[in-house]
């Protein structure tokens, strides 16, 4: 069920800056199918965390607000290059994703 | 990592509950979810979004910058860039005032996270954009407002 996940972590000067693409459909729950005339059920990441090392820097709380494929960038001062970023999501169904890269 | 299991555990449980819900066609299915914010994503209007998060009435700050487009083509798809030049942010959040649900994130940062966070969001209509910070125990705010031409939620 859980997709790929991309993620891209490079440094900028004495930050990383850190990308993460995720694969997912985050459907609000107020859309409707344009065939059935049914409404579309809720599917959303609800949440996210990233750790770089083993250490927490970002954990995000989301609704289907956020667009499908959601997109997250964030900038984290400390880590050097060789370190690794871990990210991870939970969805409104239970699914979940988790992948990792190494800051280059 | 145990909170997260913990919510795993949670949501597993819950699914089975919310596909019941939803053949009776009596519940939404966000409505069984547990540990996820749910009183303030599911808020309707802004005031009670920020309440949920806990900046009831967060002060207008200069040091925030939202970048986003000022007209949207796509409200699907609008890219918002939160930078809070407010030392010690330890949160920011991305509100999007005219949708159905008003909070889109809510992003908590540490261990050196900077005050920054990029991502792309749905917008059903015009509104503003609206960015609450929360650093060392206050919150602070700033908006900016997006045109969409095509709303992004719901058909």
């Amino acid at each position: 069920m859980a997709q790929p996940m991309r993620i891209r972590a490079t440094m900028a000067g004495d930050l990383a800056d850190v990308k993460v693409l995720m694969n997912h459909p985050m459907e609000t729950g107020l859309r409707k199918d344009a065939k059935t005339g049914q409404l579309v059920p809720a599917h959303f990441i609800t949440e996210v965390s990233a750790a770089i090392n083993g250490a927490p820097v970002m954990t995000a709380e989301m609704s289907g607000g956020v667009s499908k494929n959601p997109y997250l960038g964030f900038k984290v001062k400390g880590p050097k290059a060789g370190d690794k970023v871990v990210v991870s999501w939970l969805d409104n169904k239970g699914d979940k994703n988790s992948a990792e890269a190494t800051i280059g | 990592m145990n909170a997260l299991r913990r919510n795993v555990l949670k949501g597993a449980a819950g699914a089975g509950v919310v596909a019941v819900a939803v053949a009776a066609g009596l519940l939404k299915p966000t409505q069984a979810m547990a540990a996820w914010n749910k009183a303030a994503f599911e808020a309707k209007n802004v005031g009670d979004a920020m309440k949920g998060i806990g900046a009831a009435s967060p002060a207008d700050s200069k040091d925030i910058t939202i970048k986003a487009p000022d007209i949207a083509e796509n409200g699907a798809v609008v890219p918002v860039e939160v930078t809070s030049g407010i030392a010690g942010t330890t949160s920011i959040a991305i509100l999007a005032e005219k949708n159905a649900s008003p909070l889109v994130g809510n992003f908590n940062l540490s261990g050196g996270a900077q005050g920054f966070i990029s991502t792309r969001i749905k917008m059903g209509q015009t509104s503003l954009v609206r960015a609450v910070v929360n650093a060392g125990g206050k919150s602070y705010t700033a908006a900016k407002e997006v045109k969409v031409t095509i709303g992004g939620c719901g058909g």
